[in-house]
């Protein structure tokens, strides 16, 4: 029994629902986190509707059904039923122009189109607000793979020691060594160009950092007299882990979260450049736009609104993560402030 | 001393093998010969020739263990060719990848070294001037422009700079290189130029953090109860307690130079060895993939061992135990 | 305001009046976290300012030259200095003031001292700030610095780094620093607190004896009333950023009038019976948002009545010992 991919999505979609509303049901019972992210809010709450902004066209774009009724046609996001079906041109126009940019043929739909299209005619807004969902899945799926990945490495790590510290401090030095935009390359062209694959060699470079701290602060923790406590009243080794070391961690998980979100992005960008990056993403434009700056006249609006969207959601997540950095800094939380 | 300078260099040898199994896991055992071999001579290559070339190339031996002769496996060609500086050819046009090197080693470095030369002072400089104005609103808008400087990606600021700088101002060249050090300096000052200011955002904003962090300290606060004015509690007690996080920064900023360079030799036309990997992305040419790989993991193990000789020089606490 | 001057027939050397420290508390209101603190020191003497961890004491200190770290700022404060007003608003006589005429001792040597540089480079660094010295005569002053607090081997100490040194040697190092400029007044915050129990009764017997040889009036900053009978000539209680009591030493020890100050002794374990519970204070000190403008430990206080809505004044109950007690000043104690 095979799912056609709209429909895994779909329910892709509504299983991070149900991960957020479990998530938002904790939070309200800790007024630990209560405090914290009601801080954040504070702090920054033009950069927080920004990004609830992305996150709302993202979802729009990744829920998606057939029309009822004769004839299948292709499933459709709730996002492109927003714009009229086929809002397509031949090629290239400017934007909420009435003829195309060369030749100066009537549009199919005249003064409709916000941004322009692009080579392939395609309506240049509903791109850009589709390459939100891509970033989102860039930023999104990366942490899901190399955050869980650098715990389970660097946790056991830090509990154990010895042999086991080595091997994974071998192992850390040996991947850290290789300057990431090499191993990038190189990861991508060796398993291929497919979502999960460019997800999968971004988590490969990206989980090292995580695994020194989440290793470093294990080691922290396990000195802690009420860890020492539960050891010497005998509480089994995966429950200390699991009850008392890995909670300590979710804030550096949220930090590192946050903090490394944009960076995925922007790298993801830069393989989109270099051929090698998902389609639809914002950086996969920017390079298809690259050549149409040097036409003359200039065609400015694929690169603008891509840059731009680009630029909005990471600055947005850039000015967030600091908040947070600040709000959940072991450092204050140590001195109270 | 010595003692540690050795292990030093040992545990640096054995991340090597660790680099070198793992390139060879990733190239070998991932992806096809004949694939490979497709994509160098076009789809539709004959199989005499597809053969021959796989045979050329040394992918038909056997990959880990070949019992009549042990020495005969992909593995350890692999292993004796790397460290022996034995490049071969490259996969997409047989032109041997040692004398692209060399070709490229000269205009990666007339690019890269004034790029971190002149980023740090540059860095340091913004970043002591906010940090001297700490809690005012110069520093606020410092820091708001450091992180928007930061978000904007490094495609943006040389298709920018390109556009801006050559196309409408006409003031440099939009790309390409002449090694005659008469006008090379054209040439590089917009790649430069946008690679410095790529950079600038975040390194302000961490060199200012590391400031601002070794301000709040206990030793500042008894420097200032000396009596020792700003000027002086920064340059002689601030300053050089935060060059050794600093110091970290730049070893990790080092990596970081390649992809700059990767994208701005790209963009920008220089023949360096950024140039040589791109190229070889669009040609499949896992060959000399493997080697930009290992080279640059070499040059960022030394560099880790220099910076960590280094530390030995700034922090008496490591020096002295 | 000098009710609380020192009982001596000269002029203390030391004198602070109304010394208030704000910051801020949330929307747009600071408060006064240092309340209006008056403390006089005479020459070689030592006045001790008692109280637990959230008075305001190190704040006080930090006060009197001027280094209270931001957003905290000093509103209000007269020093003198052997007859010699400090003008508040100079910035640059307090630099030369800090390290020249007035010295100070941090609680923690290990992270008050700069790590990559050697004790000597910054012991002789007081010198030549505040006089104009060579280098090597400013070595060789941080040498018989050395010397004089009782660091062994000094000539060989000058070029060790503080993470050679263990806690004691680097407390006397901090010593050094503060007296290198001979300096009227030492502020020592809590300066044993972080050293071993047999180190610290060393360091408070340099104290002492510096004390008296230099004639330098001697503010001592402490929580712990062992340390306060070990040192003090004088003492001053402080509770919620106000001086409650002040007296000599044994005035406050052993006939003690405030409420607060009562229950402080009657909490030492020294002082409990064998087998009893331990005294203890019922409630917690409140934080600065929370400090009401009349007595601030009326809602702890046995004795609280009426009156101690408003703030009490001193009461004089001898030539040195005085209280702000409405308790006390209504006879009712």
């Amino acid at each position: 029994m095979s799912l056609e991919p709209h429909v895994a999505t779909n329910l892709g979609v509504a299983a991070l629902l149900a991960l957020g509303a479990l998530a938002a049901f904790r939070v309200r019972r800790s007024p630990f986190w209560r405090e914290r992210l009601a801080e954040v809010a504070r702090r920054r709450p033009w950069a927080l509707a920004v990004i609830a902004l992305y996150v709302v066209v993202a979802g729009l774009d990744a829920v998606s059904w057939r029309d009822a009724g004769p004839g299948l046609g292709e499933p459709r996001s709730a996002l492109e039923r927003l714009f009229p079906a086929d809002f397509r041109e031949a090629s290239y126009s400017a934007p909420l122009a009435e003829v195309e940019f060369y030749g100066g043929a009537p549009l199919r739909h005249p003064g409709r189109h916000l941004l322009g299209t692009d080579i392939l005619g395609r309506d240049v807004l509903l791109l850009t607000l589709q390459g939100a969902k891509v970033a989102l899945l860039v930023g999104g799926l990366t942490c899901a793979i190399a955050i869980p990945l650098a715990l389970l490495i660097g946790v056991p790590a830090g509990w154990f020691g010895g042999r086991l510290d080595d091997l994974v401090f071998f192992l850390i030095s040996t991947l850290a060594s290789m300057p990431s935009i090499l191993l990038l390359i190189a990861l991508v062209t060796a398993i291929g160009r497919g979502p999960l694959q460019v997800c999968f060699a971004l988590a490969v470079t990206g989980w090292v950092g995580f695994c020194r701290l989440a290793r470093a602060e294990t080691l922290k923790i396990r000195e802690l007299d009420y860890v020492q406590a539960a050891r010497a009243l005998g509480v089994s080794t995966p429950r200390i882990l699991w009850r008392h070391v890995l909670p300590n961690l979710t804030h550096l998980v949220v930090i590192t979260f946050v903090l490394t979100f944009s960076g995925l992005v922007l790298s993801e960008a830069v393989l989109s450049w270099l051929g090698l990056g998902l389609d639809g993403s914002w950086g996969q434009m920017i390079d298809q736009a690259r050549d149409e700056l040097s036409r003359s006249p200039v065609i400015w609006w694929n690169l603008g609104a891509a840059s731009f969207a680009l630029f909005g959601l990471i600055l947005a997540v850039n000015r967030v993560g600091d908040a947070v950095r600040d709000v959940l800094d072991p450092r204050t939380l140590r001195e109270g402030a | 001393m010595t003692a540690w300078l050795v292990r030093r260099l040992l545990w640096g040898a054995l991340t090597v093998v660790g680099v070198l199994l793992f390139l060879f896991v990733l190239f070998f055992a991932t992806a096809h010969p004949e694939d490979i071999a497709r994509r160098a001579l076009g789809e539709k290559a004959p199989p005499e020739a597809i053969a021959q070339w796989i045979a050329n190339h040394g992918y038909d031996r056997p990959r880990l263990w070949n019992p009549a002769d042990p020495t005969d496996t992909i593995l350890f060609e692999h292993f004796r060719r790397m460290l022996t500086f034995d490049f071969g050819k490259s996969d997409a046009d047989d032109v041997p990848i040692a004398q692209r090197l060399r070709q490229g080693v000269g205009a990666s470095l007339s690019l890269t070294l004034p790029l971190f030369l002149l980023g740090i002072p540059l860095a340091l400089a913004a970043s002591l001037v906010v940090a001297f104005f700490r809690e005012t609103y110069i520093d606020r808008v410092g820091v708001v422009l450091a992180v928007v400087a930061m978000s904007v990606s490094i495609l943006i600021y040389i298709l920018s700079g390109q556009y801006l700088i050559g196309v409408l101002l006409k003031w440099f060249p939009i790309s390409g290189f002449d090694p005659d050090p008469a006008v090379v300096m054209r040439f590089l000052a917009l790649p430069v130029g946008v690679g410095l200011l790529h950079g600038l955002g975040s390194d302000v904003r961490f060199y200012r953090t590391v400031f601002v962090e070794e301000g709040s300290k206990d030793y500042v606060r008894t420097a200032f109860a000396k009596g020792a004015g700003e000027g002086r509690v920064m340059a002689r007690h601030v300053l050089p307690n935060a060059m050794i996080p600093i110091l970290t920064h730049e070893v990790v900023r080092i990596p970081g130079l390649f992809t700059g360079a990767l994208l701005l030799e790209s963009f920008f036309g220089i023949p360096g060895l950024g140039s040589i990997t791109v190229d070889a992305i669009h040609a499949n040419d896992f060959a000399t993939l493997r080697v930009m790989v290992y080279v640059g993991a070499l040059l960022f193990i030394a560099a880790q061992i220099v910076t960590d000789v280094a530390y030995t020089i700034a922090d008496p606490r490591v020096r002295l135990s | 305001m000098s009710t609380l001057a020192a009982p001596r027939a000269e002029e203390p050397l030391v004198e602070v009046e109304g010394l208030v420290t704000t910051f801020p508390a949330g929307a747009g209101r600071r408060v006064a976290v240092v309340d209006g603190v008056d403390l006089a020191i005479g020459r070689g003497e030592v006045l001790a300012l008692v109280g637990e961890s959230g008075c305001g004491k190190s704040l006080t200190a930090l006060s009197i030259v001027r280094l209270v770290p931001r957003p905290g700022r000093v509103e209000a404060g007269r020093v003198r200095l052997a007859g010699q007003v400090l003008d508040g608003r100079n910035p640059e006589l307090w630099r030369r003031v800090r390290g020249g005429a007035i010295g100070m001792v941090f609680q923690e040597p290990m992270t008050s001292l700069n790590p990559v540089l050697t004790v000597g480079a910054q012991v002789a660094e007081v010198v030549r700030l505040h006089e104009r010295v060579s280098r090597a005569e400013a070595r060789r002053r941080a040498r018989s610095l050395f010397e004089q607090v009782g660091i062994p081997d000094p000539a060989a100490r000058l070029d060790a780094y503080p993470h050679q040194l263990s806690g004691g040697l680097k407390q006397r190092a901090m010593i050094a620093m503060a007296l290198a400029a001979r300096p009227a007044l030492l502020i020592a915050d809590e300066p044993t607190t972080a050293l071993d129990v047999t180190v610290q009764a060393q360091i408070l017997e340099l104290l002492r004896r510096l004390g008296r040889e230099l004639g330098m009036a001697v503010l001592l900053i402490t929580h712990d009333l062992g340390v306060v009978n070990e040192l003090a000539d004088r003492v001053a209680v402080m509770y919620a950023g106000r001086v409650v009591e002040q007296g000599t030493r044994r005035e406050i020890l052993a006939t003690p009038r405030h409420p607060y100050t009562e229950a402080l002794l009657r909490a030492l374990p020294a002082r409990a019976p064998r087998g009893a519970r331990l005294a203890e204070i019922p409630g917690a000190v409140p934080p600065p948002e929370a400090w009401p403008a009349g007595c601030r430990f009326a809602d702890r206080c046995p004795r609280r009545f009426a009156p101690c809505e408003a703030a009490p004044d001193w009461t004089r109950l001898s030539a040195t010992h005085a209280v702000r007690c409405h308790a006390v000043a209504g006879g009712r104690a």
